[in-house]
């Protein structure tokens, strides 16, 4: 039985879908912790959930919208939702009113005894789950939902339920025990396999052969004859409590299952409150298929940050439809940094499924999003910066491909601006040619001019918008990039005098 | 010939094997005491470690064991031959459980299950190697004496009778009844599986794997006294077949031939050797067999490496370099100069190893060779200081050398390894080029590892090899150790486009 809410086609493995190899600097970098606290409301499970379906990122459009449609009937029906992951969790820990310790260390009468035992209370629930659905499905419409709710009707209907409830009655072997076996090595008795004792004739034959005594008896006082006799029926029950264990665990990873995948919606939805509540908008995204470039937003902003404050945060609008690089220059806290996160997690949402924070969205997939931001906390040591930095760009050079997005912000400030500089052009040209897109934030002006010089048409460059008076309004606009002249203006503050102006650093 | 008989020699009453008892001094030196641990590895048992203690004088022996081991490179071979083994070892076994056990119809059992492991491994090693036309001396008479063994009606009757006992017993299937205290037994009569059924009712549930919970019961080879009440009613149940059992065992006590044991231990020397090989050649290495000769030192061998380090480096999936060796006319020393931890000590292990192994009559590193049969080869490496003795390290490192130069003849081949490293130049230069002349005038071959440029070019006898950089960045070793001046290059530092991020490396690193 498979649950097939987050892919039309399969479930994830429970361990969780491979991570990006990145998946860390991402966290850190866009602050997506945020994020994940805000879906899982205090739950660590919803957290992990949220955390590892969020940055195991989606590539085909239809695998998106397949999503999208699931995430949409859970917006409608939140109550039914809820419910349903409420009914998961109990199948998940319905083990912990029975096993006090681990199975692994028991024998086999005992495995058999407590599987018999979950086993019982596991098919209520599945029972419970399956009124849900049958009182509910209607109001669902999409092919996921839809999907699941004919599953659970189809194969846990009051047949099949009786005969499991029937089955388990049978395994208190009031008969005794019987199995077959056959000379092994060293003629010891080997592959006992157990066998359904049958109903009337076994009292014949068991008349017969007593009077042939092939039988025996084991005495009283006989202790070390016990032991043997109960080691001797663990081995015709061994494979069947372990069929029932089996049994009782595959129930249970449905359960787990379930409430895996139903997780990511919950944090969906609680995500999903907390925006609307304080009146940010969100959208359901358009993901284009590889090679668009298409890349534009209205209104797009970093829930992360939303989520910290009391007020509603400024939105951005962005046109860079074609553009295989944005380079975005302008005032210290000017929100370009904002920026850079807000445009992050939109793909890294609107890769899982998600609505995005944002008005309107529309982009091309990205086969990766790599992230290279200047670290705040490698500041004490400046003789390994620009190593350190060198290092995490080479890193994220082995794993890049063409149609991934790089965010670069204040990459290689390590160093002078003309070292940085020169560094910085031969990446982004080896990138660019390679199929890279290109977010650069950055206050190198010989960078960004001489870019900006060379433009090929595929550049789009952005300012952090600075009013009259050095006012920042956090706006990121069209812009080219201008000569930083609060330098000069600080000099001439500090110093009453004009600092002499620099000769034109002749490009390289 | 039974009584003559050795895969390891053409002449076995005056082997070398019977001479050596412990071993030799340079085996650490070289690292061919990790050789041998690598090539003895699981095959402990064998106690292999005499025939690698003891180099062959012989050139015609040294060619046995090479025709021998060609054989056994072939695959077909090699594999018939890794089977044989495994079923001898498997009887072995067996054999040992014979003798532990305590219920006789148990160590009949374990009796009958070594006799036909034995009858199999003899049986298949002797088909296996008929259409295979093996061309050693060494294989083909043990290959005869095998086809002559099993026509034998000894043997015949072994095997018959071995497989009519088994096959009595694999018929036997039955039922355990147990209800309360009372157990019965019966013949099976096709009751149907209760774990089949449960696992059928709960498919639908299954995703993947599910743990195990199949507990492991202590399953020692031992009976308790209430599974041989069992056994003893199914005895009962099917008397012939264990009727059988009993005479089978009173007819064949003592069953191993011996020639066939001891060609079991002594292939092992080449099979595990030969392991180590195919383990290096699937990391691209290669091997050959050296044309040996007794008299002429103009040795060669084009592509070889350190059998002790490539083994290391192939297992962590580490590129491996190879070297060339050549000596003509009347070169007799290689002296080794080039930067630290440039491979100058790996070069020179390398040409010890190769003459050793050579010796051997194995199959050496290497695209092809030619080598000198040595009577010994000796080595000085520097060594730690030896806290116990009072005389300082120069003097220790002279005593050793001159015990060295002592037994050595015209004969032998010399590794010295860095001598006099820890002295100043002035003396490494002077000790260095006396102990070179005395090799030179005893007309040994050599390789003299060293940091004193001048004695590349001490005389007509000595040949300079460098261990090689990078032109182009000479922070970086190629290990490549190549004929060439000496040049004491100062090794600085180089700024490289280290982290592959210039434009032209990285455009690369993008369209692999």
């Amino acid at each position: 039985m498979n649950v097939f809410l987050l892919y039309r086609d399969r479930d994830p493995d429970l361990e969780g879908e491979a991570l990006p190899h990145n998946a860390e600097a991402l966290t850190q970098d866009l602050g997506l912790t945020n994020l994940f606290d805000a879906m899982a409301a205090g739950d660590p499970f919803l957290f992990e959930v949220a955390r590892k379906t969020m940055l195991a990122s989606l590539l085909d459009p239809e695998a998106i919208r397949y999503r999208q449609d699931v995430l949409a009937d859970c917006l409608a029906n939140p109550a039914v939702v809820r419910r349903l992951y409420a009914i998961a969790v109990e199948g998940v820990q319905a083990q912990r009113k029975i096993w006090l310790f681990s199975l692994k260390s028991s024998s086999p009468d005992s495995i058999l005894r407590q599987s018999q035992q979950l086993l019982r209370l596991l098919v209520e629930v599945l029972a419970a789950l399956r009124a849900v659905a049958d009182e509910h499905a209607s109001a669902f419409r999409s092919e996921g939902f839809v999907r699941l709710f004919d599953m659970l009707a189809r194969e846990l209907d009051d047949d099949y339920l009786r005969t499991v409830r029937y089955e388990l009655d049978e395994l208190e072997f009031r008969r005794g025990v019987l199995m077959s076996a056959e000379l092994g090595r060293g003629n010891k008795g080997t592959r006992y396999v157990l066998r359904r004792t049958p109903e009337l004739r076994w009292t014949d034959r068991f008349a017969r052969r007593n009077r042939r005594s092939l039988s025996f008896e084991i005495a009283d006082r006989d202790e070390s004859g016990s032991q043997a006799l109960t080691d001797l029926r663990a081995r015709g029950i061994n494979l069947v409590a372990n069929a029932l264990g089996q049994s009782a665990d595959h129930v249970r990873s449905f359960f787990a299952m379930l409430r895996a995948q139903l997780a990511f919606y919950v944090g969906c939805l609680n995500l999903h409150e907390r925006l609307t509540g304080k009146g940010e908008p969100v959208a359901f995204p358009t993901a284009e298929a590889p090679p668009s470039l298409a890349l534009s937003a209205g209104g797009l902003y970093d829930p992360g940050l939303s989520l910290r404050l009391e007020t509603r945060v400024v939105g951005n609008d962005l046109a860079a439809d074609g553009k295989t690089l944005v380079m975005v220059t302008g005032a210290n806290q000017g929100g370009k940094s904002t920026f850079l996160r807000s445009l992050g997690i939109a793909y890294l949402m609107m890769q899982s499924g998600m609505f995005v924070a944002a008005q309107s969205l529309r982009a091309g997939i990205c086969t990766g999003l790599f992230t290279h931001f200047k670290r705040e906390e490698d500041e004490a040591m400046e003789s390994g910066k620009l190593d350190e930095e060198l290092r995490r760009m080479s890193a994220l050079a082995d794993a890049i491909r063409p149609r991934s997005v790089l965010l670069c912000n204040e990459s290689f400030a390590s160093t002078n601006e003309r070292e940085a500089s020169e560094i910085a052009r031969q990446v982004i040209r080896a990138f660019r040619e390679a199929g890279v897109r290109i977010v650069f934030v950055t206050h190198l002006f010989d960078l960004a001019r001489s870019v900006h010089r060379d433009s090929d048409g595929a550049a789009l460059f952005l300012r952090a918008e600075r009013r009259e008076g050095g006012r920042r309004t956090f706006r990121i606009l069209p812009g080219d990039p201008m000569p930083t002249s609060h330098g000069e203006d600080s000099y001439r503050r500090v110093f009453g005098a004009h600092a002499h102006p620099m000769p034109e650093a002749a490009p390289t | 010939m039974a009584e003559s008989y050795s895969v390891l020699y053409s002449n076995p009453s005056g082997s070398a094997e019977a001479r050596a008892l412990a071993e030799p001094a340079c085996l650490r030196d070289l690292h061919l005491d990790r050789v041998l641990a690598r090539m003895t590895e699981g095959r402990e048992e064998y106690g292999l470690a005499p025939v690698f203690f003891a180099p062959l004088s012989d050139p015609s022996e040294v060619q046995y064991r090479q025709d021998v081991s060609r054989d056994l490179e072939r695959a077909e071979v090699h594999q018939a031959v890794e089977a044989f083994a495994a079923g001898m070892r498997r009887m072995r076994a067996h054999l040992r459980q014979v003798e532990k056990l305590h219920y006789v119809r148990q160590k009949q059992r374990w009796f009958v299950d070594a006799v036909d492991v034995y009858c199999a491994a003899v049986r298949s090693l002797a088909e296996d190697l008929k259409p295979l036309q093996v061309s050693s001396h060494g294989l083909r008479r043990f290959h005869q004496y095998l086809v002559d063994h099993t026509a034998s009606e000894t043997f015949a009757a072994l095997a018959r009778e071995t497989d009519e006992v088994k096959r009595g017993l694999s018929d036997v299937r039955y039922t355990v009844h147990i209800k309360g205290r009372r157990v019965t037994v019966d013949r099976y009569d096709g009751e149907p599986d209760l774990s089949e059924q449960i696992e059928g009712t709960f498919a639908r549930f299954k995703q993947a794997a599910a743990d195990d919970y199949l507990v492991r019961l202590a399953d020692s080879p031992e009976m308790n006294h209430v599974e041989a009440r069992i056994l003893d009613l199914v005895t009962q149940l099917y008397p012939t077949a264990f009727a059988k059992l009993n005479q089978f065992c009173a007819g064949h006590r003592s069953f191993v031939d011996r020639v066939i044991a001891a060609f079991d231990r002594e292939v092992q020397f080449y099979l595990g050797y030969l392991e180590l090989v195919a383990r290096l050649r699937s990391a691209g290495l290669s091997f050959c067999y050296p044309e040996i000769s007794s008299s002429s030192r103009e040795i060669f061998v084009e592509d070889a490496f350190d059998l002790a380090l490539a083994d290391k480096l192939a297992m962590d999936g580490a590129p491996v370099v190879t070297n060339d060796v050549r000596l003509e006319g009347d070169e007799r020393i290689l002296v080794i100069t080039g930067p630290n931890q440039g491979g100058k000590t790996t070069f020179a292990r390398m040409v010890g190893q190769l003459h050793y192994l050579a010796s051997l009559g194995l199959p050496v590193p290497g695209t092809s060779a030619r080598l000198f049969l040595p009577d010994r080869v000796f080595t000085h490496f520097e060594r730690e200081e030896d806290l116990a003795t009072l005389r300082g390290k120069l003097e220790d490192e002279l005593v050793r050398i001159r015990e060295i130069l002592d037994q050595t003849t015209r004969n032998s081949v010399v590794i010295m390894n860095e001598s006099f490293a820890s002295t100043t130049a002035s003396d490494a230069l002077l000790l260095g080029s006396e102990i070179i002349t005395r090799l030179t005038k005893l007309g040994a071959l050599c390789v003299y590892v060293t940091f004193v440029d001048e004695l590349a070019t001490l005389n007509e006898h000595t040949v300079s090899m460098v261990a090689t950089v990078l032109p182009e960045d000479p922070t970086v070793r190629t290990f490549k150790v190549l004929r060439r001046p000496a040049d004491g290059l100062a090794y600085a530092a180089a700024i490289a486009d280290k982290y592959g991020l210039g434009y032209e490396s990285l455009r690369r690193r993008l369209t692999r």
